[in-house]
């Protein structure tokens, strides 16, 4: 019964299908004034609009509507000049009026596209992804279930409402099928999830976490047999909360298909649920009987019809493209494909970019936010970015090093002051009493001393046999309690044993 | 002349979330075709190319400025819960997903 | 009234008093009112009167009572809208007409009884129980504001405020003998207002005088940044209008349609005099052609049950109201299915049925989307019609007041009494009604309907003085003083 990924995609062809929600990060909710603030006690952030309260009615948001405008411009969208809100009517007690607001035939941007590279086996490969619509439309509260198996709908004995997110501006960005990216689809997926979460981040419209489900997306698939015209029936992957999840998701599901079509079965039209634990989906509801959603013009709103000339401000306002920035920092820096692609996998592109920003050697910002500061983050289990260590702090410690002050060793050790908390990077070398130890004549002292301890070492490398310099170096560090700087000790060392 | 069945307004009824009795079923559609007769009149004009209009005034680009106001007060706001717990409003299991 | 207080002759908390002892004297007959709130209001009372008397400046309606449609919320205030599925539930919050009205000083003494969601012209929909018109206690108020009329009419409040959908403004007014109006949509915010229509409900002033109505319309209407469909501009003086008495040289369009078959004689009679009347004051009648009226009352229901299938979706018993069916094991939806079947009447239900079917995929066009292009035709015969006349004018309903009980098994019947109205609501114009007499046959009231073009409300009270003042010193004095004694004395 198990079939192997490789099996999969030489006997099936996927297509895609993303729908990504993001949450814009606007001060108050879509249609009413109330903060958006994530975390706040449980129906503290809530007014007769967002409880639909009986005669309560929605206004719209200016700035979700601009960052809407500046979303589908980013991704290459046309932008309607004409456009509409429509009520799509489904009950859900999540959802406090029974409709959501959303926007049906008449969205706000429509007709873009996303470039996305990957590495394949032939060397990068680029992708473009269409974009049908990006719409906008409104949150739901949120419910906690009650007894039962815990936290599970099913099973549950009753629920609880919190309607604090009801109401939070949601964009909805939906692809067009996605075809012809083999059995690079989970990559290309993710990467598309990736290249917009950036493209968010850039504009600023979005806190873009995916753990907080401000950016979510749900994942289509379908297979069709190896030169097929026909589309197969496909499924829809929610609770995706990782760009990894995108990834594990798709592959699941093209697995899953595979296996039921090899054993003639149908795939079943439904709603599945991505289980982070298992990296499985979960039959969730069946769609073979479509919701009717009655969709129809919101008659408590009226159009809107942006002009041309604020569409133009905005999209000559727009940040620089995330891929187009990556290929400009990739030369102006100098750095190689696999270390660009390690910093943009890593997350830390902002964080080099500044630290580069503040005068430091991008090579030197790279591998400190790359290796140390990512170690440390991984073992605390946060990003990099949520560390208290800023780009100021890593561009003073490679400053320091530059100026012979600090060694390696010892940055390292004034980084770990400056997590911990112990203040700058000048208070912690101030607090460690860390400092080279420049002085010739200590050195000296600890390398007579060594030379004595190790006489037959030392006389190798009198002898010319340069390597055996390592050890003796190497105690000399240790007796000066890594405070040298190795290379003063090395230039010392050889000239005292006549090399 | 139009009709409903008793189970198409069953349908109807399941969709806008009431749960009827079998004679108000029954009785209901029996009343549709007439009320259906009724309204379809307005199929009996030729309006190829009229637009539609679903708003009376001609309003464009209503907006509210990005601003928080004060939300009411968790007790304001669970005043008319017929139950509540935990500062949040409770109601029966809920079956299903969500979208 | 207004100027007694002014010159305080009498305090708002005599008046007050006087108009709660008088509900206590006739409402056990009229059932106009589903809450009367004493305290609110005697509070209200006094507020007013200890401004008057530190000189504050007051406007000129501050300390007269008024009674409220149960459809508006006011803090604290039970509010129902007419139906069981709100039964005990308060609002938090004020609509923006109650903060205005509570502003200008003016007293609510209570809530008044309505057809459920404002689906019904009879008010016999109420959940509550029927409103017994106070010209003849077995026939119906009109509705859906038949609560609100007939306590203007009962004389146990001097101004009311209902709303209009479809005619539920104008026709219990006509039914009643009093006048009401049913403003501009957008010109009066919706916040607050529990809809029933979104795209046709209106608020709008009752009062026993052409003047009084214009002074309340004056205080309810104005832009208001929490309705995204209130009109932000400079709105009309209707109060300057309506002092105005003068129609010299003003065309009067009478629309061809909307008379003559299907009206009563009575109804037909008072309304041709009435035209006289206005060709005696030197108005110019003309006659207008509306073709597209015919189908009015059609795309009005689809239009409103659509729309109110929608917005009646948030009473579902998870936030407030009633909940019904929550038992061990019970789940969310099947206490929603019970508590919707529960909370709500017939029409409601029917209207509810109705819309979810004109919206549902495959029937749209041929129903909701048909019944929007209707809307465009209705639109346009309005603009060719006010280009031939200032005003349009009609009977505002076909029939004077009917029985209790007489239409409430023929929905078809019962909604053909709002065949004059509805045009109105679906060009969001503005109309009024105003008594034009009492009908032969049966000594009850009938109403002349003024409407004008949007945001030309000023021309509403314009006409209605002029054609009221007339008609006042034919009758020796308003239609009103003629009406039968109900128990206590005026
Ligand atoms: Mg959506
Ligand atoms: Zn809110």
């Amino acid at each position: 019964m198990a079939i192997s990924y490789d099996d999969v995609v030489a006997k099936y062809d996927p297509v895609l299908g993303l729908e990504v929600h993001v949450e814009l990060n606007t001060e108050s909710k879509m249609f009413c004034s109330c903060s958006t603030t994530f975390g706040a006690q449980p129906n503290t952030q809530t007014c007769p609009v967002c409880l639909a309260l009986p005669g309560a009615l929605p206004v719209v948001n200016a700035t979700a509507i601009e960052s809407t405008i500046k979303i589908g411009l980013a991704l290459n969208c046309s932008i309607a000049p004409y456009s509409r809100f429509a009520r799509k009517n489904y009950f859900y007690p999540d959802m406090p009026k029974n409709f959501q607001i959303s926007q049906y035939d008449e969205p706000i941007c429509f007709d873009g596209y996303v470039d996305v590279e990957i590495e394949t086996d032939e060397g990068p490969r680029q992708f473009r992804i269409e974009i049908e619509r990006v719409h906008m439309e409104e949150d739901t509260g949120k419910s906690l279930h009650v007894g039962g198996a815990t936290g599970r709908i099913h099973g549950a004995d009753y629920s609880l409402l919190d309607y604090n997110r009801a109401g939070i501006p949601l964009v909805e960005i939906v692809t067009k099928i996605v075809p012809g990216t083999g059995k690079y689809a989970p990559e290309v997926a993710r990467a598309y999830v990736a290249e917009l979460r950036d493209i968010l981040r850039g504009l600023g419209v979005s806190d873009v976490k995916m753990e907080q489900g401000s950016l979510r997306c749900d994942a289509n698939v379908s297979l069709k047999p190896m030169g097929s015209d026909v589309l197969g029936t496909r499924s829809e992957t929610k609770n995706v909360n990782s760009l990894r999840s995108v990834e594990r998701a798709i592959r699941g599901e093209m697995i899953r298909h595979a296996e039921l079509l090899d054993a003639g079965q149908k795939v079943k039209q439904e709603t599945r649920h991505f289980q982070e634990d298992t990296g499985l989906t979960r039959s969730g509801r069946s769609k073979e009987q479509a919701e009717d959603y009655r969709y129809f013009p919101e008659p408590d709103l009226v159009p809107v019809a942006p002009d041309a000339a604020w569409i133009e401000e905005l999209r000559a306002a727009l940040p620089e493209r995330p891929s187009l920035r990556r290929k400009r920092l990739k030369e102006e820096w100098s750095v190689p494909d696999k270390e660009m692609a390690a910093m943009v996998n890593a997350d830390v592109l902002d964080i080099v970019e500044a630290t580069v920003i503040l005068g430091a050697d991008p090579t030197k910002a790279r591998s400190w936010w790359l290796g140390e500061i990512s170690r440390i983050a991984n073992d605390k289990e946060v990003a990099v970015t949520e560390l208290s260590i800023t780009p100021a702090d890593v561009a003073e410690i490679v400053a320091l090093v530059n100026k012979g002050e600090l060694t390696d060793k010892l940055a390292r050790q004034v980084v770990e002051g400056v997590i911990a908390g112990e203040g700058s990077p000048a208070e912690v070398v101030a607090k460690r009493g860390i400092k080279v130890v420049n002085d010739d004549g200590a050195l000296m002292a600890a390398i007579e001393k060594v030379c004595n301890d190790q006489p037959d070492t030392a006389q190798k490398v009198r002898d010319g046999h340069l390597p055996a310099a390592g050890a003796l170096i190497g105690a000399v560090m240790k007796e000066t309690k890594g405070q040298a700087d190795a290379a003063r000790v090395r230039e010392l060392l050889l000239g005292h044993l006549g090399q | 002349m139009s009709s409903l069945s008793r189970d198409d307004v069953a349908k109807l009824a399941g969709l806008a979330r009431i749960e009827m009795s079998e004679e108000e079923l029954v009785s209901l559609a029996s009343q549709f075709g007439m009320i259906l007769d009724a309204v379809a009149r307005v199929q009996d004009v030729d309006l190829e190319g009229v637009a539609p209009t679903s708003h009376p005034q001609p309003i464009r680009n209503v907006f509210r400025e990005d601003v928080v106001h004060p939300s009411l007060t968790p007790e304001q706001a669970l005043s008319g819960a017929p139950a509540q717990e935990e500062q949040r409003f409770r109601v029966p299991q809920i079956l299903g997903e969500a979208e | 009234m207004s100027e007694a207080l002014a010159k305080g002759e009498v305090t708002s908390t005599q008046l007050t008093q006087a108009h709660l002892d008088r509900i206590k004297d006739v409402d056990p007959a009229v059932k106009a009112f589903l809450h009367v709130d004493t305290d609110g209001a005697l509070e209200q009372a006094a507020r007013v009167d200890a401004d008057r008397s530190a000189g504050k400046t007051l406007h000129p309606l501050a300390g007269i009572p008024l009674a409220l449609k149960d459809v508006l919320t006011q803090e604290g205030v039970p509010t129902t809208a007419g139906s069981k599925i709100l039964q005990g539930w308060k609002p938090q919050y004020d609509s923006t007409v109650v903060s205005k009205i509570k502003n200008a000083g003016i007293v609510i003494v209570g809530k008044t009884n309505m057809d459920e969601f404002a689906m019904g012209s009879s008010t016999e929909n109420s959940a509550y129980g029927p409103t017994f018109n106070p010209w003849d206690l077995t026939r119906t108020p009109g509705g859906s504001s038949g609560g609100s009329a007939a306590a203007v009419s009962a004389f146990e409040a001097p101004l009311a405020i209902g709303s209009d959908t479809g005619g539920s403004i104008r026709q219990p007014a006509a039914l009643t003998g009093i006048v009401g109006v049913r403003p501009t949509y957008g010109a009066v915010s919706r916040y607050g207002l529990i809809a029933y229509s979104s795209s046709l409900d209106q608020a709008g002033p009752f009062g026993r005088t052409v003047l009084d109505t214009a002074l309340l319309h004056d205080v309810m209407a104005g832009h208001d940044p929490k309705d995204a469909t209130s009109i932000n501009g400079a709105f009309p003086d209707v109060v300057a209008a309506a002092r105005k008495r003068d129609v010299k040289g003003m065309k009067i369009g009478v629309i061809k349609q909307l008379q003559g078959e299907g009206y009563q004689s009575g109804v037909q009679a008072r309304f041709d005099e009435s035209l006289q009347v206005l060709a005696s004051l030197g108005a110019q009648i003309v006659e207008v052609d509306c073709p597209s009226f015919e189908y009015a009352l059609a795309a009005y229901y689809l239009i409103a049950p659509s729309e109110c299938s929608s917005n009646l979706a948030r009473f579902d018993a998870m936030r407030y109201g009633l909940r019904v069916g929550d038992s061990d094991g019970a789940s969310a939806e099947s206490v929603m299915n019970a508590t919707r079947n529960a909370g709500f009447g017939h029409e409601v239900k029917r209207r509810i049925i109705l819309g979810t079917y004109a919206l549902s995929s495959g029937y749209y066009d041929a129903y909701y989307g048909s019944a929007q292009k209707i809307r465009t035709l209705i639109i346009q015969d309005y603009a060719k019609a006010f280009a031939q006349a200032d005003v349009l004018v009609s009977p505002t309903a076909p029939t004077t007041a009917f029985k209790i009980g007489e239409k409430s098994n023929d929905p078809i019947a019962m909604y053909l009494g709002d065949v004059a109205t509805i045009p109105v609501n679906l060009a969001g114009i503005c109309g009024m009604s105003l008594p034009a007499g009492l009908a032969d046959e049966d000594n009850l009231p009938v109403g002349f309907q003024i409407m004008a073009p949007a945001m030309q409300d000023a021309r509403l009270y314009q006409v209605g003085s002029a054609l009221e003042a007339a008609l006042v010193s034919q009758w020796g004095g308003h239609l009103i003083s003629k009406a039968p004694a109900l128990g206590g004395s005026k």
